[in-house]
């Protein structure tokens, strides 16, 4: 699956860039500091986001295409910020003979992003993971690694989904009138 | 020097310890196929092509990178080295486009000269194919994704200019393309073309003008005026099957006029105009306290080079025009008042060595009164399809001279195809200006030759020129780190955005990989160049009649004069802001 570039805007903050900065001061010398680099980055900023990889490219002195690839290659690296709701789906084994693989692709065909990326309302990511030790409950899939849904069929799915878009609704209508 | 001895094929090979199958192999007249190999510049062992079989190896081996040790027995024309290449060359083609007919490289394709030696089924692996998008943002290139087989030969190619593009993904998904799947257009790509020139298939190519140019000719109220650049006449007969380092000027001017171009002139005429501008542009910063170094402005890749990658360099930059826009300017300005022609009658094309010129004659600061000092720049492969279009028999074409007085060029112009062309042209008249004598040494050898740096200082009388030639992106940016750092102090720097200058530009024809590692196919077209200018009987810039005697006393008045600051001289645009 190709990787794609997130356009939820950048938001780092100098305190980030600085964090970074140092790291990557006290590491450019040493050969191959591009990874362990990226790395850093994306503990920083929860992913690697176009401006972070122009910013180490320029730093390093390398074309950004060079960390771009880099990001692209490797499944480590996420060019996606998480959702408010991260939902991560099972394809460990027993999952995965239990029909989880139909869970995530009927996620991604409902909010239209890929495993690894955020819509672009900030508010869902997905994940494929491995097994999380309910295999008693395959398929298994999560949110935020806390709400656990066990023995889902790919039919559930939509109303899980409409049920945290509703506790947005209803967080929203209360800020509204606070 | 340590010898190694083996056996190729049985027949004994001893060569220095270190050296590949593949090139020992060289040694006894054996070429090995390869997709992915680039002698010193793309070593990576990836297509599989070039595989061998060693007596006592596990598997086969690639050939491009394993050296040869004391004793090994290998063997390139075994039943398994052949089955083995055809299965990779028919995997290959199973996520290739292959649309041969009509393919710009048809017949000039490493793939295809492999499927056809190799007898390759193009039916074996049938099933999906990688999804890629067709790239035709940039003015000047065009990359087709769909015929790419990911040797990363123009990876490598870019990564010596600006390294733009790379490998993105992985696995089945694997593109070649720009950071964050940007287009062409929009990253630091100068539109060098050392890509087009890199790759064995026709994954990248120059944007194709060849339709608007026979329009335009076979409109009757239009006055269609071609200019060629210096390399193209080094390059063009290799468009023929011609060896390299065949001259092509007198069959490629009776070509043109055979097409239908109403006047065929030479870019030399204003290559000799440039050294007029931009050697008294020299002359006033050395002598005034002006900015310094001066740099060269002719070749249009370095000049989107300098201003994205060293905007702090731009007021070093020579304000003057690249010869074709030069010549662009004074065709619909000069020549047009004296033809009494409406210069929007007038359609203005050059054929160039170059991509990068498509680029250059679109920029906004190449025009003057409303008029585009040149409209199409066509790259010598695409004259060449011309020619064979309208099918003109290159060996039975005359040769002819080009038109007067726009055609007139000295033996300075002509070099300015090559790298230290450009230097060796400034110094022929700079030297003569600066000592008020006509000398006779004109040549300055210390500049010349395919070294990617070249220095050399140069007295007259109480003044000391230092100057430095560089080509290639990788060598212009070293030289330029040295003068930001202060570590060099140079007068006047020409800088070339292809390795060797306009001979080996990204708009001549294609040689493949194993002509190039083998041959010095720079050296060859730069030869041809050197040999006119020892040929033609006048050497040195301001020995142009034309430009002396016509253009500036008719129009221009002297050189850098205002007339002359506003047709033939240009601005240029901090471009630091794009994504590098």
């Amino acid at each position: 699956m190709k990787k794609k570039m997130s356009s939820i805007p950048f938001n780092g903050t100098p305190e980030q860039e600085a964090k970074l900065d140092a790291y990557i001061a006290e590491h450019r010398t040493e050969e191959g500091c591009l990874m362990p680099i990226m790395q850093e980055a994306q503990l920083i900023y929860g992913y690697l986001p176009k401006e972070v990889q122009i910013h180490i490219a320029e730093k390093l002195g390398i074309p950004a295409e060079e960390v771009f690839g880099v990001a692209t290659f490797y499944s480590m690296f996420n060019l996606s910020p998480k959702g408010k709701y991260q939902i991560s789906v099972c394809l460990g084994t027993a999952c995965y003979v239990k029909g989880s693989r139909e869970v995530l692709d009927k996620i991604c065909d409902i909010l239209e992003i890929q495993p690894g990326e955020c819509t672009d309302d900030g508010l869902f990511s997905i994940e494929a993971c491995r097994c999380v030790g309910a295999c008693g409950l395959a398929p298994v899939m999560m949110v935020n690694g806390s709400d656990v849904y066990g023995r889902l069929k790919a039919s559930e799915v939509e109303s899980i989904i409409n049920k945290y878009k509703e506790f947005e609704k209803e967080e929203k209508e209360y800020e509204n009138m606070g | 020097m340590d010898m190694i001895n083996c056996t190729i094929n049985g027949t004994p090979v001893s060569v220095p310890a270190g050296t590949t199958i593949l090139e020992a192999a060289r040694t006894i007249g054996i070429e090995i196929p390869t997709l992915c190999y680039m002698k010193g510049r793309n070593e990576i062992g990836a297509c599989r092509i070039c595989v061998v079989e060693v007596t006592g190896a596990r598997t086969l081996v690639a050939a491009c990178v394993m050296p040869v040790s004391e004793g090994m027995e290998i063997k390139t024309r075994s039943d398994r080295v052949l089955k083995a290449r055809k299965r990779t060359l028919e995997l290959i083609m199973s996520n290739h486009n292959c649309e041969c007919l009509a393919c710009d490289r048809s017949e000039n394709c490493e793939l295809q000269t492999l499927a056809r030696n190799f007898g390759v089924d193009f039916d074996t692996y049938k099933g999906e194919k990688t999804e890629v998008e067709l790239d035709e943002s940039s003015p000047a290139l065009v990359r087709d994704d769909s015929k790419c087989i990911l040797c990363r030969r123009c990876v490598a190619a870019c990564r010596s200019q600006t390294g733009v593009i790379g490998a993105n993904n992985r696995g089945f998904d694997t593109t070649i393309g720009c950071a964050f799947e940007m287009k062409l257009a929009d990253v630091a790509c100068v539109n060098c073309g050392q890509c087009i020139e890199a790759c064995p298939v026709g994954a990248l190519v120059e944007k194709d003008q060849i339709a608007e140019i026979f329009e335009a000719i076979n409109d009757p109220s239009k006055v269609v005026v071609v200019q060629t650049a210096p390399a193209v006449r080094a390059a063009i007969a290799e468009g023929f099957g011609k060896p390299i380092g065949t001259m092509g000027k007198g069959k490629m001017v009776a070509a043109l006029r055979r097409l239908g171009f109403d006047k065929v002139f030479d870019t030399n005429f204003s290559a000799d105009l440039t050294i007029l501008e931009e050697g008294t542009e020299l002359i006033t910063r050395v002598k005034n306290g002006g900015k310094l170094p001066l740099i060269t402005s002719c070749s249009p890749g370095w000049i989107k080079y300098c201003e994205t990658y060293f905007p702090d360099f731009l007021d070093n930059l020579s304000t003057c025009k690249s010869p074709q826009q030069m010549f662009g300017a004074t065709l619909k300005s000069w020549w047009a008042k004296k033809n009494n022609i409406d210069p929007k009658n007038i359609v203005s094309v050059s054929i160039m060595p170059c991509t990068a010129k498509k680029f250059e004659v679109g920029r906004e600061e190449m025009s003057v009164d409303g008029f585009a000092d040149v409209d199409y720049a066509l790259t010598t492969r695409e004259l060449v399809k011309m020619i064979k279009r309208a099918g003109l028999q290159w060996d039975n074409l005359p040769d002819e001279e080009f038109d007067s007085p726009l055609g007139e060029g000295t033996g300075a112009a002509v070099i300015f195809g090559t790298t230290g062309g450009v230097m060796e042209a400034a110094l022929r008249t700079a030297v003569d200006v600066l000592s008020g004598q006509d000398n006779a040494e004109v040549d300055y050898k210390e500049v010349r030759g395919m070294d990617g740096i070249k220095e050399a200082s140069y007295t007259v009388g109480s003044l000391t020129l230092n100057v430095a030639v560089a080509s290639g992106l990788e060598n212009a940016k070293k030289v330029l780190e040295a003068v930001r750092n202060g570590e060099k102090n140079y007068h006047f720097i020409e800088i070339m955005c292809c390795p060797g200058g306009c001979i080996n530009g990204g708009g001549q024809p294609i040689q493949p990989n194993w002509v190039r590692d083998t041959v010095d196919v720079r050296g060859l077209r730069a030869g041809v160049l050197y040999q006119e200018d020892l040929d033609l009987p006048e050497r040195k810039s301001h020995k142009n009649s034309a430009v002396m005697d016509i253009v500036y006393k008719e129009f221009f008045g002297e050189p850098n004069s205002h007339t002359a600051h506003k047709y033939l001289h240009t601005h240029y645009v901090d471009r630091s802001s794009t994504v590098k």
